[in-house]
């Protein structure tokens, strides 16, 4: 029965639409508390050396200019390694901010001027000298393929590759062989707000930080320990966060900087960083792969080869899962997966939306697509061929697999049945017209998070939890998911996240947001159901006297039986009855943790399914991505609207990665040189044309009791993949050097 | 190894240009500043004025994100300094609407999921309203083109057209109605007829 209060999977508006559309919702540069000093970073111009000289004399001199941050002045923090350890940090050693004269990587962040004003210390910053010796770098990753070598179990989440059966066996076997190397530069987030900390010293060592990052207890616990500060002592605060995309998983460098000068200076400090800064850190790493595939006659799989080699920094060793996913996604026996990592002088890589599965995806689905036209088949139909009903990597079955129906609606809405095979058979008057796909696979997975739902005297319930929003939409389908368990409207729900006075949730990462927290509210609201049956049972209404929570449902704003829904309770009645102010309920995250522990029964993942028209100008050799169709299955979809976005996101971020999107290192320098906004292109409105986004439907009742399986990865997987192949197939030409500028088709 | 040195070796201008008043009437409010010549519209803004609905996505006019309005045209505020505006009509996202009045874009916005962090939000909104008040673009290929000033890294993009080529459909509405202005207390002001050419 539906009830005016059921909101999960209906579409509807961001609950903090009307503040991002006005300009109330506030990001971290954005709260001017009072007496603020600023601080602005000065970089590094070389890459590896010493400085030999800082000369800060001048610049103190300037009135308003309150300090001059440099290695020789920044007092000894914590001394381990492991106290600059975040909670994603890979093996390694954590770069320590003005830590001593070493300098590591280009951009390296050696000084920072605080003044009065932004102006001063922008201007301050611009002219303080320093003296460097520099010493030979290196940042050609081609160079050291040589040296590359396996990665240990460096960071969470990372799973070496396993092989299986004999490729070598499998290629011999094969009556139609590809195979190719693939490779992609360097690419950086680029969120649209750029990192910045606003820190309120609030006396004796008292701060509010408000950080931008995709997970305040995370910054909360780095500065914890480099600081030596209680919990009490460092707040964080993230309530909008202009984008992220993974490089707000780990505490970036302004928030060392910030908290620093705030202690030292005893004053409330805000450091932004600019955005040729935003060039200094984390990237998704440079990666070279090679791919070789075999079938048989039947078109079936005899053997698959993926290697990859990826950048990393000299200090820490950043893994992502790269090749992994090519064992999974199609039915093979002979399986030969390799990874591994080469150090250059570079800031460690971060993990970038679809982290490892977006570079991997890229050189699996244009092998396949290679692959398709060397057997002889459809690329569509070659992939059903190999389909995967059983997870022979992790040598489990599905949770659930619905991306049979992710290939077969997302051919139906694109028409894909009308494609011609032949390189250059289709046209639009003159123009080139190419038809590719792809497609992907991703975690579903979740973490241990605590929700507090608080039903007060209004009738008014307020859930809360530390975790993020940012942009994917937390605020709104935990809003919808509380007012529906609740049988609230969605009027009488806040959601309230982004602290870390709240009770504790994962970073914002990984896709598993919904999931992790989406669970944990309905627990939540469950314990708070229970808490409110238990006091109606005080009042004086005998229908409840007797009643076991499981006889009752909350709905219309109501209590009521399920047996007879006349039987009814307004909820702000039992809260007013109880004589407290509200009545509140925190889930239990044991029976998570103890799950995380047992050995997976199930293989759970989302998958997707891409379809995409390209048109080519035969002697310009512009392209443009007219069409998209993008089918993604995964799992139940809380709020078709927003997730929708998300996918539409995805796409875009899959044509900017195939066509226009890397970070140019000049290796003369050891720096990107194209460290803006204007040269690192992503596309802009005029770039985009008609996307479509399918969510087939998937019911899965064992990945978690909602069946949520996240959206924020998953729509961009196979994307880039299929512009590429589109390009193929409108112009006979095989780029597998991304991105795909004209120059590599001309 | 090599020597590298960063900065000019010359020594700092003794002193440095005093700050100045400059006066900016900003959503139909008169304000009154002492700034450095050099701090920009945007800077004003945001750090002197606290309308930080304002963004700063990348400070060199690469991004879009610091979109205002002055006198009816869409400019990059990071790119302008406050001291040249003292004459000027400057509208800013507050200005055009609020959360109880929501403009016909605002509300555009939020119906076609037009945004997802909301970062570029404000800039997108005060592009689309400078490109509706220029009344050059009337096709989605007009708009997209003519919106590509914009950065939005979440992707947003047909969303954002959705917004406005709704609202540039009901156009004749708003002309007359304004309810797109800045609300009760600053009737008079948006928008400002662009200067003609």
């Amino acid at each position: 029965m539906s009830h005016t209060t059921d909101y999960i999977g209906k579409p509807t508006n961001r609950v903090d639409g009307p503040a991002k559309v006005t300009g109330t919702a506030k990001y971290a540069a954005e709260f001017n508390v009072p007496n603020l000093l600023y601080g602005y970073v000065v970089s590094s111009p070389i890459t590896k050396g010493k400085i030999t000289k800082i000369d800060t004399a001048p610049v103190l001199a300037l009135p308003g200019v309150q300090e001059v941050f440099t290695h020789e002045n920044v007092p000894g923090f914590a001394f381990l390694d492991r106290s600059y350890k975040d909670d994603v940090a890979p093996g390694g050693s954590p770069f320590r901010p003005l830590h001593d004269a070493e300098i590591k990587y280009s951009l390296q962040p050696v000084a920072m001027v605080v003044a009065d004003t932004f102006e001063l210390a922008r201007y301050a910053a611009s002219i303080l000298h320093i003296e460097y010796d520099e010493v030979a770098h290196e940042t050609e990753l081609v160079k050291h393929i040589d040296e590359a070598f396996e990665p240990g179990r460096g960071k969470t989440g990372y799973k070496p590759p396993k092989s299986r059966g004999n490729f070598g066996k499998g290629w011999k076997e094969g009556v139609a062989r590809m195979e190719a190397n693939y490779s992609h530069h360097a690419q950086h987030h680029n969120p649209m707000e750029m990192f910045a900390s606003t820190v309120e010293w609030l006396g004796d060592k008292n701060l509010t930080i408000y950080d931008k990052t995709q997970g305040v207890f995370n910054s909360q616990q780095y500065v914890n320990k480099v600081f030596g500060l209680s919990k009490d002592q460092a707040r964080v605060i993230s309530k909008y966060t202009g984008g992220g995309f993974g490089s707000g998983l780990r505490p970036q460098y302004q928030l060392f900087l910030a908290v620093m000068a705030s202690l030292q200076l005893e004053r409330s400090v805000r450091v932004s960083l600019t955005r040729e800064q935003m060039f200094s850190f984390g990237h998704r790493p440079e990666t070279l792969q090679h791919v070789a595939l075999a079938t048989a006659a039947d078109g079936s799989l005899t053997g698959i080869n993926h290697f990859a080699v990826a950048e990393t920094s000299q200090f820490e060793d950043f893994t992502e899962n790269v090749v992994g996913w090519s064992g999974t996604l199609y039915d093979c026996k002979n399986v030969e997966l390799g990874y591994r990592l080469a150090k250059v002088d570079v800031f460690s890589p971060l993990d970038m939306r679809a982290p490892g599965a977006a570079s991997g995806s890229i050189a699996l689905e244009i092998a396949m697509d290679e692959m398709a036209y060397a057997a002889g088949l459809d690329p569509l139909e070659f992939r059903l061929r190999n389909y995967s009903d059983f997870d022979q990597a992790q040598n489990l079955p599905y949770s659930s697999k619905a991306l049979r129906k992710c290939y077969a609606e997302g051919a139906a809405k694109f028409g894909w049945e009308k494609r011609t095979a032949e390189p250059g058979s289709m046209r639009d008057g003159n123009l080139l017209v190419g038809w590719g796909m792809g497609g992907g696979i991703w975690d579903a997975s979740k973490q241990p998070a605590v929700v507090k739902a608080s039903l007060d005297v209004d009738g008014h319930l307020t859930v809360s939890s530390g975790t993020n929003d940012i942009g994917t939409g937390t605020y709104t389908i935990m809003t919808q998911i509380a007012a529906e368990s609740m049988g609230l409207p969605i009027e009488a729900v806040t959601f309230v996240l982004g602290d870390t006075t709240l009770p504790e949730s994962p970073l914002q990462g990984g896709s598993w947001t919904a999931a992790s927290v989406g669970n944990s509210t309905v627990e939540a609201c469950t314990k708070l159901g229970e808490a409110l049956l238990k006091q109606a049972q005080k009042m004086d209404s005998p229908a409840f006297k007797n009643a076991k929570i499981e006889e009752v449902e909350f709905a219309n704003g109501q209590l009521r039986l399920r047996s007879d829904s006349t039987q009814a309770i307004v909820l702000r009645d039992i809260v007013q009855a109880s004589g407290e102010t509200k009545i509140e309920a925190e889930n239990s995250t044991v029976l998570t943790k103890l799950e995380m522990l047992k050995p997976p029964k199930y293989s759970m993942h989302a998958h997707n399914a891409v379809f995409v028209e390209v048109k080519v100008d035969p002697e310009l050799m512009t392209v443009h991505v007219t069409r998209v169709v993008n089918a993604v299955a995964a799992g139940r979809i809380i709020n078709p609207k927003t997730a929708r976005s998300q996918v539409l996101g995805s796409v875009v971020w899959g044509i900017s990665s195939a066509l226009m999107e890397e970070s140019v290192m000049d290796h003369r320098f050891g720096r990107y040189m194209n460290h803006n906004y204007a040269e690192y292109h992503v596309p802009v409105n005029a770039d985009i044309h008609d996307i479509d986004v399918i969510f087939v439907s998937e019911e899965d009742d064992k990945v978690n009791p909602l069946g949520i399986k996240g959206i924020g990865e998953v729509g961009l997987l196979g994307v880039a993949a299929a512009v590429t192949n589109a390009i193929y197939h409108a112009t006979g030409k095989r780029v597998r050097d991304l991105p795909v500028t004209i120059d590599k088709l001309l | 190894m090599s020597q590298v040195t960063q900065a000019s070796l010359a020594p700092p201008p003794v002193a440095l240009a005093p700050t100045q008043a400059v006066s900016l009437n900003i959503n139909g409010q008169a304000h009154s500043l002492q700034i450095a010549p050099w701090t920009t519209l945007l800077d004003a803004l945001r750090e002197y004025l606290d309308l930080t609905g304002t963004k700063k996505g990348c400070d060199h006019g690469q991004c879009g994100a610091c979109t205002v309005l002055v006198d009816g045209k869409r400019i990059n505020s990071c790119l302008s300094l406050a001291v040249m505006h003292e004459d000027s009509h400057i509208q800013t996202i507050e200005g055009l609407g609020t959360e109880d009045k929501l403009s016909p874009l605002q509300q555009a916005f939020i119906d076609h999921d037009a945004f997802q962090c909301g970062y570029c939000t404000p800039g997108q909104i005060c592009s689309a309203q400078g490109l509706i008040n220029e009344g050059k673009a009337k096709t989605e290929a007009e708009v997209r083109e003519l919106m590509s000033g914009n950065i939005c890294r979440c992707g947003a993009y047909s969303n954002i057209l959705n917004a406005v080529m709704e609202v540039l459909n009901n156009e004749g509405l708003i002309i007359e109605d304004k309810v797109w202005s800045a609300g009760d207390t600053k009737p008079d002001l948006a928008p400002v007829e662009p200067p003609k050419q």
